[in-house]
């Protein structure tokens, strides 16, 4: 029995919805990335809890970012960017240097060449990238005149004059409407009294539906056993009345823990805080229950537009268009029985 | 957490501390101004409201700059500097300062490298001697200023009133020649050492100096960024005379917050590991200057001056009862012979030259990893294949244990597997979960931990080590004679212990017990240090830790929830001196003994009460008011005036200048690091003059100016620490869940230098020395700038030292390219700063190793001799003598 809003948009009370009649009140975290320092004891202290095996040794080159994004390995993904542009509230003494232009542009581009030329791990839905051994083409690096050598001052237009850098911890998204959970055939997903979406390894086939389902490209299946692994929110310790793993270990309050609710009216006034501050690029990014999954349970404060962070501008859950599809199919399947039916009523003449 | 301004430099706090910086962060919120003063954008920078550049190794520059600002517009907090410091207080006319002699003080002895310092005294009665019986000289092979810890060096005739002149004109006065000997470092002198651009270093001053008076406290916070120079005890210095001046130490938001290298580094220091003290930084005798106790006593109080290291006498008595026990009785000395003595430079690295030249024969490592941790790799790993014996403890295989098959020597040939010499005994370790004691952390905090689980196997803990080494020892020699196995034979070596006869394991809480100190005669624990007599009628280990067993509770076990408490959080672990939080706590308080200030109240008098109150536990005589002059002529603690705060000083006062007690001035003075690609811009005078060098073969240097050939050497290179990785990596490298996050030791580069010297970003790239080459994966990145340094452009390079030949993830030894040179005050190595070279590529492999050094070696014109001219223009080498072996 579907429910209004059971697929898509606003839903007051995601565990009810998916029949705990009586349940504590939904849990996520809220991520404020203006405070991450970018330490990864949030990746570490997942792992140890949730005895996740280690995701390869490899040298990504994205800055400091060698876990390179979520999968099956790797449930809590701290991502690192590094731009060429000024942060608010923040003076860098780099302007006045006698710099050339921003490196930044090459990083990004070996790194996306590599990752061309990578081979896919995990499932072949997976989104692992390896180690390339052969080198990466020669992409040329910057050809500008070194500096100081373009007179006195040393840095012309083209130098680069400003820096920032950005940490942000990604993790499951705990939608309101959680593409993975909606498609998996086994009932291996499935919602808890908390609100949020966790895999049992148990029931899962391996059919990889979820990877396919998910909007974020959280979900991944490991090459180890076959079966789709995520974060849970520390669904065992939630039991227990502690906190997820991650945000115990987190030293700056930058994963914040905690009733919804409470997390999206703090995160408000977090935003507001910020603003007031000077840094007007402070947003939020997964709260609104009104976007694609019907708002996240994992929500974030970003510094920058989300695909900077690797993170989908506008993610909807495949489900959204599942009523209209069955009304669409519906409707054919009634026309071509209408048309059966009149074929024979026709014959008949 | 209550600074209204935060500097952090010389330290990557975010990374390297990031437990810690969530009080930065906590301090952010509440509206503190954080400045992030770096060679790098790091990710404490990422963090911070403005981040800084600057050169490495040019930080005094800056600071000094800082001074000068201060200075030059009298932003001083005048109602602090007058009475709490030895602003007014006059110097001897002999004194000449770094202005007059182009960048050497009055007293320099270039045979020696080493100062006189009997010109930068006070002007009071008196000639003055060297510290002790030796000469000046020996003040720096034994690193003397390290030994004046916890308090300051001896002084004599300070008790009484000293020459001062009040009005600060006075041109001998502290305070003006402070303001000229600082007087150069304008902020354009500091653009042109540093590097960096005039508006932000004023941007530091005005902030600085905006958020400091009497509502407003700034704080430093510094970590090894610091103190790994040839001149970094200066550097600190050089923070303290900003903190002094501005009237921000004993205050809370202010200070100068030292960041400990690791765990328990700082009771390390406290219980010391180092080779010229004694617990609580008791000087470790000395075989020419410490003949008997009473001269031994005489020589850490002078006759006529203040502070709490007057009563010396007790905590070292009371060290000796706690070894000796019984034995130890006023007839002999309470055994004071028994001591070791020390004659000269026996530090770490001198040890490892000694190594080398077959001077030592066997070697304990427990929890270091020198063959990768230590400067000079090389050395450090052809320095233990040349032993009998060689003691590892630890808690993996580390590269200190299995060097002898796996060096970067093997690959080269210098050291052959079959024939290495030194037999390596490895034994396992138990971990801090595996074992009860405590950690002292970077604020002089005591916690205590319960073991959680039994350790495994073979694994044990440090105590039962050498509880069994020592017992074992005992029986060997049991029955013995021999007069040299006394001290052995006679040691209390009785501590409690629980287990299995034979497999015992020690009390950690009877020994914390016994570091606190016993009352002998009614055999209860005392109270803390002012309870400690001289008489021999008390035992304590460590006289600053006397207390954390107050009334017979484990203080350090105390883990009430700071909500549950005020914001100081007494009742959290124990704080050494007596639970005090903040040291020096009485200049909160203004010379009346009330706050500076409301939002600024820490400690108070309370007149009605009679004592010193307030949220932190006063350090101050808590009944001495704030107006008590001593009656007559007296010493010690009695001496201190109700207005003394710096109770631990020979004349109760913050020292801008330092009359005595620093080898290398008594003033922090710009000098070039020992490898620079620059002249110094400031003075004739190149380097520290006073630095320790070891001119060997074994120990090359890369030119420096004025020497010939500095551009084969070029660049500039720095290293420090990832958040990853722990140190030499033993804990971090061997660890799936950190290698993972930083696989593989990389070479942080501008994207300027990326083009100069054609590296590609993930691409291999080997940066050289005349130590040797070092290969990493090169990371291009905007964090990395060039800076224009006396009209030249100077480019830096960073790398992470964590790497090493074993563990899951594996890289050269980062360490191997910096050779031994020392700050003569504490001998710790300048490993912070040097010169290089780098190369795109992998480097040569195996003997063509050795053959590229050298040719970089013969196209610089390295001897021996290079860098070891410690004047610039004395004409003196320091060269070791050849030795034979």
């Amino acid at each position: 029995m579907i429910r209004e809003n059971s697929l898509y948009g606003p839903l007051d009370d995601v565990a009810a919805d998916a029949g705990h009649l009586e349940h504590p009140p939904r849990v996520g975290f809220f991520t404020d990335t203006s405070v991450c320092i970018g330490c990864k004891a949030c990746e570490v202290a997942c792992k140890e809890w949730n005895l996740v095996p280690d995701d390869g040794f490899d040298l990504l080159g994205m800055s400091y970012d060698n876990s390179g994004m979520l999968g099956a390995n790797t449930w809590r993904h701290v991502a690192f960017v590094e731009q060429d542009i000024p942060l608010g509230g923040q003076r860098t003494g780099i302007a006045e240097l006698p710099t050339g232009p921003s490196g930044t542009p090459v990083m990004t581009e070996v790194v996306a060449a590599r990752l061309r030329h990578a081979e896919r791990g995990g499932s072949e839905l997976g989104t692992n990238p390896l180690e390339v051994h052969e080198p990466p083409q020669d992409l040329g690096m910057p050809s500008f005149s070194r500096p100081g050598d373009d007179g006195a001052d040393g840095h012309g237009a083209e130098g680069r004059t400003d820096f920032r850098w950005l940490m942000e911890s990604d993790v499951c998204k705990h939608c309101t409407h959680a593409g993975c959970l909606d498609v998996c055939p086994t009932g291996a997903l499935f919602r808890t009294e908390f609100g949020t979406v966790v895999v049992q390894q148990d029931i899962c086939n391996g059919c990889g539906y979820c990877v396919s389902g998910c909007p974020y490209g959280v979900i991944d299946r490991s090459p180890l056993d076959g079966r789709a692994h995520k974060c849970t929110l520390c669904y065992d310790r939630l039991h227990d009345g502690l906190e997820p793993a991650c945000a115990k270990a987190c030293p700056t309050d930058s994963i914040q823990f905690g009733e919804l609710d409470e997390l999206r009216e703090r995160a408000n006034r977090r935003v507001a805080t910020l603003h007031d501050r000077g840094v007007t690029e402070a947003r939020l990014y997964g709260e609104d229950p009104d976007d694609g999954v019907g708002g996240t349970g994992a929500f974030f404060l970003l510094l920058d537009e989300p695909e900077v962070y690797g993170l989908p501008p506008d993610p909807v859950v495949p489900t959204r268009d599942a009523p209209a599809m069955w009304r669409a199919a519906g409707i054919a399947a009634a026309a071509f029985l209408t048309a059966a039916v009149g074929s024979f009523l026709g014959s008949r003449r | 957490m209550h600074s209204d301004c935060i500097v952090i430099m010389g330290s990557n706090m975010a990374e390297a501390h990031p437990v810690g910086f969530q009080w930065v962060i906590e301090a952010k919120e509440r509206g503190a101004k954080v400045f992030h003063v770096d060679p790098r954008f790091t990710r404490t920078s990422a963090l911070a409201h403005h981040y800084v550049p600057l050169r490495v190794g040019s930080d005094i520059a800056f600071l000094g700059g800082v001074i000068n600002y201060i200075l030059a517009g009298e932003h001083d907090f005048r109602e602090y500097v007058l009475p709490y410091t030895n602003a007014s207080f006059l110097i001897r006319e002999e004194f000449r300062d770094t202005e007059d002699l182009d960048g050497l003080f009055s007293g320099y002895d270039p045979a020696t490298a080493s100062y006189d310092q009997s010109s930068w005294h006070y002007e009071s009665s008196g000639p003055v001697l060297p510290a002790n019986l030796r000469p000046w000289a020996e003040e720096k092979e034994q690193a003397s200023p390290d030994q004046h810890g916890s308090g300051g060096p001896k002084l004599d005739g300070v008790a009484g009133s000293i020459p001062s002149d009040p009005t600060l004109q006075h041109p001998r006065c502290v305070y003006q020649i402070l303001k000229r000997h600082f007087s150069r470092y304008t902020p354009e002198m500091v653009e042109q050492i540093c590097g960096t651009p005039r508006e932000q270093f004023l941007a530091v001053c005005e902030a600085l100096v905006e958020n400091s008076g009497r509502e407003r406290t700034a704080a430093f916070v510094y970590s090894v960024g610091w103190t790994q120079h040839t001149v970094g005890a200066q550097y600190i210095r050089a923070a303290s005379i900003i903190q002094l001046l501005l009237g921000n130490i004993g205050r809370p938001g202010g200070g100068i917050l030292a960041l400990r290298g690791h765990a328990s580094i700082q009771g390390s220091t406290d219980v010391p590991t180092l080779f010229n003290l004694l617990p609580g930084y008791l000087v470790m005798p000395s075989a020419a200057s410490h003949p008997d106790l009473a001269t031994y006593t005489s020589t850490i109080c002078g006759k006529e001056q203040k502070g709490f290291w007057c009563h010396a006498d007790a905590y070292l008595v009371s060290l000796l009862k706690e070894y000796w026990g019984d034995a130890a009785t006023p007839e002999n000395d309470f055994c004071y012979d028994y001591l070791p003595r020390i004659t000269g430079d026996h530090g770490t690295y001198r040890t490892v030259l000694d190594m080398v030249d077959g001077k030592v024969f066997g070697y304990f490592l427990l929890g270091q990893n020198p063959a990768v941790g230590s400067a000079h790799g090389r050395i450090q790993r052809l320095g233990m294949a040349n032993l009998d014996w060689l003691v590892v403890r630890d808690l993996t295989m580390i590269e200190s244990a299995s060097f002898w098959k796996d060096a970067p020597e093997v690959e080269t040939g210098e050291i052959v597997p079959e024939r290495c010499r030194t037999e390596v005994f490895f034994f396992p370790a138990a971990a801090h979960t595996e074992k009860d004691g405590t950690f002292t952390q970077t604020q002089r905090m005591l916690q205590w931990r319960d073991k959680a689980v039994d350790p495994i196997a073979d694994q044990r803990s440090e105590l039962w080590f050498f509880y069994h080494l020592g017992r074992r020892l005992r029986e060997r020699l049991a029955g013995s004679t021999d007069e040299r196995d006394r001290p052995l034979l006679d040691l209390a070596w009785d501590y409690e212990v629980h287990g299995d006869p034979g497999d015992e394991e020690p009390s950690a809480d009877h020994v914390l017990r016994r570091i606190n100190g016993y009352d002998l005669t009614t055999g209860r624990v005392v109270d803390g240090y002012t309870d400690l007599k001289a008489d021999g009628s008390t035992s304590c280990g460590c006289w600053i830790y006397s207390g954390v067993y107050a009334g017979g509770v484990n203080q350090a076990r105390r883990r009430k929830p700071r909500f549950e408490q005020d914001i100081y959080a007494l009742e959290w672990g124990w704080t050494w001196p007596m639970n005090r939080r903040i040291l020096y706590n009485r200049a909160s308080a203004d010379p009346a003994g009330r706050p500076w200030s409301e939002r600024k109240a820490l400690v108070w008098w309370d007149p009605e009460r009679g004592r010193w109150t307030g949220y932190d536990v006063p350090d101050f005589e808590p009944t001495k008011p704030p107006d008590y002059v001593p009656p007559g002529p007296t010493k010690g603690p009695d001496a201190l005036h109700g207005d003394d705060p710096f109770i631990m000083q020979a004349d109760g006062k913050g020292w801008l200048f330092s009359p005595r007690g620093l080898v290398d001035g008594p003033l922090p003075t710009h000098y070039e690091p020992h490898e620079s690609p620059v002249r110094n811009a400031l003075y004739v005078q190149q380097g520290d003059p006073t630095r320790k060098v070891y001119g060997r073969p074994d120990n090359p240097s890369n030119p420096s100016p004025p020497e010939p050939n500095v551009d084969v050497f070029p660049y500039v290179f720095t290293a420090s620490r990832l958040t990853e990785h722990h140190t030499a990596g033993g804990m971090s490298r061997t660890l799936p869940y950190l290698s993972e996050l930083q696989p593989a030791l990389t070479v942080e580069v501008s994207p300027e230098l990326a083009a100069e010297r054609g590296l590609e970003h993930l691409g291999w790239a080997h940066v050289i020395t005349s130590r040797t080459a070092v290969e990493a994966r090169v990371m291009v990145t905007d964090r990395l700038a060039p800076l224009r340094v006396g009209g030249r452009l100077v480019h830096q390079i960073w790398m992470p030292y964590h790497w090493g030949p074993t563990g899951l993830v594996r890289g050269d030894v980062f360490n191997d390219l910096l050779g031994i040179t020392l700050d003569a005050n504490v001998f710790i190595q300048e490993s912070k700063v040097a010169t290089c070279d780098i190369r795109p590529g992998p480097r040569p492999r195996g003997p063509a190793l050795l053959d590229y050094v050298a040719g970089y070696r013969e196209r610089a014109g390295i001897t021996a001799a290079t860098g070891a001219v410690v004047c610039t223009t004395c004409g003196v080498k320091h060269i070791e003598q050849e030795v034979r072996r």
